[in-house]
């Protein structure tokens, strides 16, 4: 069946069974590959998006379940300005390796510093727990959302 | 492994710069494939381009083109290998583009692997020489081509900034401007590389070239591929390793939205169809009976089994010193162990995937490989094919760790794609992903050793069995019973061992495919001799550290990073109950490196990693940042290995299944880490692997600390840990 849903603002029409996983419809309906495949099973935090602003996995996030809600995915996430100081952290502090898992990170820390401007370690390891990186990056990840909180601070 | 016995392609690590010159001139630059890269869309070979070698191509647009022997896996080549080329091209990072090399092993193979594959933590190594001195060939040509144009001698003229600058006069012309007539100037018989001294890129952190398009979403791995008319598919391989399909049942799974078409193979099924949600669901609903085949009764302990009888009998010598079978009859004390380490899985965040498109008479592959002309030459195999027939799209790699050195992904989609008209995306499930890896093979080690009164080892004998995954990936490096892999880390220690014997028994397991996994032999190897070094101290009544540095006057180097780990971790600090240091050292990849891991266990068992302290002399360093990223990585990926990392079967099949079976270390249990580099100014070592093998016995060691109990069996086992 037909279902529109907003994602980075703009509308979009899939006719897809309605227990389809948002991720599925990302990648393979829109072609919006950023958002990435890792479990299938909201294990790793590969897949994860902003649905109203919360991060969501998307790959348990069935299509019929979004309604009218905003879907934010990585390709979008640089025009929040939470999302923007994450990504220049990222880069600022050259946190990622094969960078698979990244999207996922970026999302979930995103909407950590979107709800708490300063999270504390416990804040991070609470938000940023259900993302998997295999390579190896944690430390670099816990430091950037700090280094992208403080110019938060400084208003930067 | 350093595949030191392995005839090099390419004698001392040097590739022929003429044979690129010839190579390239026949291609005409033409041949070099444009990718989706992280820098943007590769520009098709332009006439007026100057190509000196297969690795650098400028436009007379001034476009400085890289083309990337060595793949992107995350371990940063593609920042590390254009410093080499710009450092003696002189042109700034800023300058570049890259591009994805094509399949071709006479351009493209290591040097010190013979073959075209990024792994063994040697692409720095095979490139530290033959890409600078890319670089500096074309700088010299460019040079030539301006002294030509000024008509003033070559000696007067410099490179700086992708310019040309005639010294006496400040005339500059710019590379682009050069590119043609560059093209037609002879290529230098020899070139002079620059010293250390007058580095002004390599040594100094550079930022990852590939790292704005994996923070937007616009990173392309071989899973992104859309060629257009692209169906999906997913698959189910015989749960049964050796299994084949008896028979298909797809009424229900036909019926579903979006499925397109069951494929039947000898012992997979595949649903292709319009997204992966319909393939999964086609997959779901699909009913197959399998045949189990020869393996329908396999468990793990029927292997670790035979591996044990095989450590009783005599394997290749590996490496004898002295005579142990005297110095041991004479030893005051002896100490005897079994080890044992279990299957892995590579569980890349990527999951297991590869496009492909079968025509008449061609073959297109869309995939994220470390080894693209083994993934040409099979999927040529599998599709009847000629290898130049197959092309090869590669990408950017969501985690290699030496599985995706394998083309048996490949394989599966061209097998698949001969049934599908079009091109078909084939994704694995994280289920299959794990439960139909190479994996990393399980090893058993019988290990012994003599003391004499004051504990010092005078005799040191090590038999260990399992797979060798060198005989199978690259047979002729498997030679008499042995292989440079296998054996990595167990033979050539850093410590002064007067007495010393070590063999090895291949025995292959039934039905159970191995293959490489970050850091491989050493993976094993350092985790057995580190620990056992530490039960001998522990029988000597000595300091962990002072024990081994007693044993270290004819390794300096070593020596430097096992004082300079302990100093930085506080070593003999006193910690409290239940927690404990650990330390480890080891000389592979070419690096030297020591840890010491600080861990903690709680009364229930559980083991927490606090901090770990890496010392490394891993030679000259390229860009320090990945240096520190890379030892970070390998050390988390080890931790994750010794903490929780176990494939056990049962009847045939894989137990564990996805990241609630087959764990991952998280944030919330990640140690900090500390990296130390000693300075150096030797050839470069690698390091991409290091931090793995060297984690795990400091953490079994640290427990042993901690607790008095010392582990030989990995993963840990918290029931045996427990407080009663």
């Amino acid at each position: 069946m037909s279902f529109t849903i907003k994602v980075n603002g703009n509308s979009h029409s899939v006719d897809v069974d309605g227990d389809t996983p948002l991720l599925w419809v990302l990648r393979d309906v829109l072609a919006m590959t950023g958002t990435k495949f890792g479990c299938g099973m909201a294990l790793c935090g590969a897949c994860t998006v902003h649905i109203d602003g919360v991060a969501t996995r998307s790959c348990t996030t069935t299509i019929d379940s979004i309604g009218k809600s905003q879907v934010t995915t990585i390709e979008g996430i640089g025009a929040t300005p939470a999302g923007a100081r994450i990504q220049k952290a990222w880069l600022d502090h050259e946190v990622v390796q094969c960078g698979y898992c990244q999207s996922g990170q970026i999302m979930s820390a995103s909407a950590l510093l979107a709800s708490k401007p300063k999270p504390t370690d416990a804040d991070i390891d609470e938000a940023m727990s259900g993302n998997i990186c295999r390579c190896g990056t944690y430390m670099r990840i816990r430091e950037a959302i700090k280094l992208a909180a403080q110019s938060h601070v400084k208003g930067g | 492994m350093t595949f030191k016995r392995l005839p090099s392609r390419i004698e001392d690590g040097t590739l022929s710069r003429r044979g690129f010159l010839a190579a390239s001139a026949a291609v005409g630059g033409g041949l070099m494939l444009s990718l989706s890269l992280p820098l943007g869309p590769g520009k098709a070979a332009q006439s007026r381009e100057f190509v000196p070698n297969a690795f650098v191509r400028i436009g007379s647009d001034g476009k400085v083109v890289l083309t990337m022997p060595y793949v992107e896996m995350g371990q940063g080549t593609y920042t590390s290998i254009p410093m080499l080329i710009a450092e003696e091209l002189q042109v700034s990072m800023q300058q570049l583009r890259l591009e994805h090399a094509p399949p071709d092993e006479k351009l493209y193979a290591n040097p010190l692997l013979g073959v075209q594959a990024t792994g063994n933590s040697n692409a720095m190594r095979g490139a530290w020489k033959p890409l600078r001195e890319a670089g500096a060939t074309a700088r010299i040509m460019l040079i030539a081509a301006a002294a030509r144009r000024w008509d003033v001698d070559a000696n007067t003229c410099r490179a700086q900034d992708g310019e040309v600058i005639h010294t006496l006069t400040g005339r500059r012309l710019k590379y682009g401007e050069l590119a043609t007539e560059a093209a037609k100037m002879p290529a230098p018989g020899s070139v002079t590389l620059k010293s250390p001294e007058d580095f002004r890129l390599i040594g100094t952190p550079a930022k990852r070239l590939d790292a704005p398009a994996k923070v937007n979403g616009t990173a392309l791995y071989g899973i992104d591929a859309r060629p257009a008319g692209l169906k999906i598919a997913t698959l189910a391989q015989s749960p049964v390793f050796g299994g084949r399909v008896k028979s298909v049942d797809d009424v229900a799974a036909k019926a579903i939205k979006g499925v397109r078409q069951i494929v039947r193979l000898d012992d997979a099924v595949a649903v292709v169809a319009d997204h992966m949600w319909a393939a999964k669901k086609g997959l779901a609903a699909l009913k197959v009976e399998w045949e189990a085949g020869p393996h329908a009764g396999l468990a793990t302990d029927d292997i670790a089994r035979e591996l044990e009888q095989a450590t009783l009998k005599s394997g290749a010598v590996a490496q004898n010193i002295g005579d142990v079978g005297k110095a041991m009859a004479g030893a005051a004390t002896k100490v005897e162990s079994t080890y044992q380490v279990p299957f892995l899985a590579h569980a890349t965040m990527e999951p297991m995937n590869c496009t492909a498109h079968l025509r008449k008479d061609e073959c297109e592959i869309w995939i994220g490989t470390q080894a693209v002309a083994r993934v040409q030459a099979m999927a040529a195999k599998a599709a009847g094919l000629p290898p130049e027939k197959v092309i090869v799209h590669n990408h950017l790699i969501g985690g290699g760790f030496g599985r995706r050195l394998e083309a048996d992904g490949a394989v599966r989609a061209v097998e698949i794609a001969r049934q599908v008209d079009g091109p078909v995306k084939v994704v694995w499930t994280r289920e299959e992903d794990i439960q139909h890896d190479m994996y990393r093979p399980y090893w058993y080690d019988r290990i012994s050793a003599g003391l004499d009164a004051q504990g010092k080892p005078v005799a040191w004998s090590n038999r260990f069995a399992g797979s060798s995954v060198i005989a199978r990936w690259l047979p002729p490096a498997y030679k008499d019973g042995l292989d440079p892999d296998s054996t990595e880390g167990a033979i050539d220690l850093v410590y002064d061992l007067p007495n010393f014997h070590v063999e090895f028994v291949r025995v292959e397991p039934p039905g159970i495919p191995t293959a490489f996994w970050r850091s491989v032999g050493p993976s094993h190897n350092v985790f057995v001799t580190e620990s056992f070094i530490d039960e001998l101290a522990a029988a000597a009544k000595q300091d962990a550290v002072a024990y081994r540095r007693a044993l270290l006057d004819k390794s300096p180097r070593a020596r430097a990073v096992l004082d300079l780990a302990a100093e930085k971790a506080g070593w003999g600090r006193t910690l409290p109950k239940g927690s404990g240091f650990g330390v480890s050292l080891q000389f592979v990849f070419g690096s030297f490196m020591a840890l010491v891991a600080e861990v903690e266990v709680s009364k229930a068992g559980t083991v927490r990693v606090r901090r770990v302290v890496c010392a490394a002399d891993i030679g000259t360093v390229i860009n320090p940042d990945t240096v520190q990223a890379q030892i970070q990585g390998g050390i988390t990926f080890g931790a994750t290995a010794a903490l929780y990392g176990e494939i056990t079967l049962k009847n045939g099949r894989v137990l564990q299944s996805n990241f609630d079976t087959y764990q991952m270390l998280r944030i919330d249990d990640a140690p900090t880490i500390e990296v130390h580099i000693v300075k150096s100014s030797e050839p470069p070592g690698g390091m991409g692997e290091t931090g793995t093998s060297a984690i795990v016995p400091a953490i079994a060691n640290a427990i042993f600390a901690a607790t008095g109990r010392r582990l030989r069996k990995m993963p840990v086992d918290a029931s045996l840990l427990k407080q009663a």
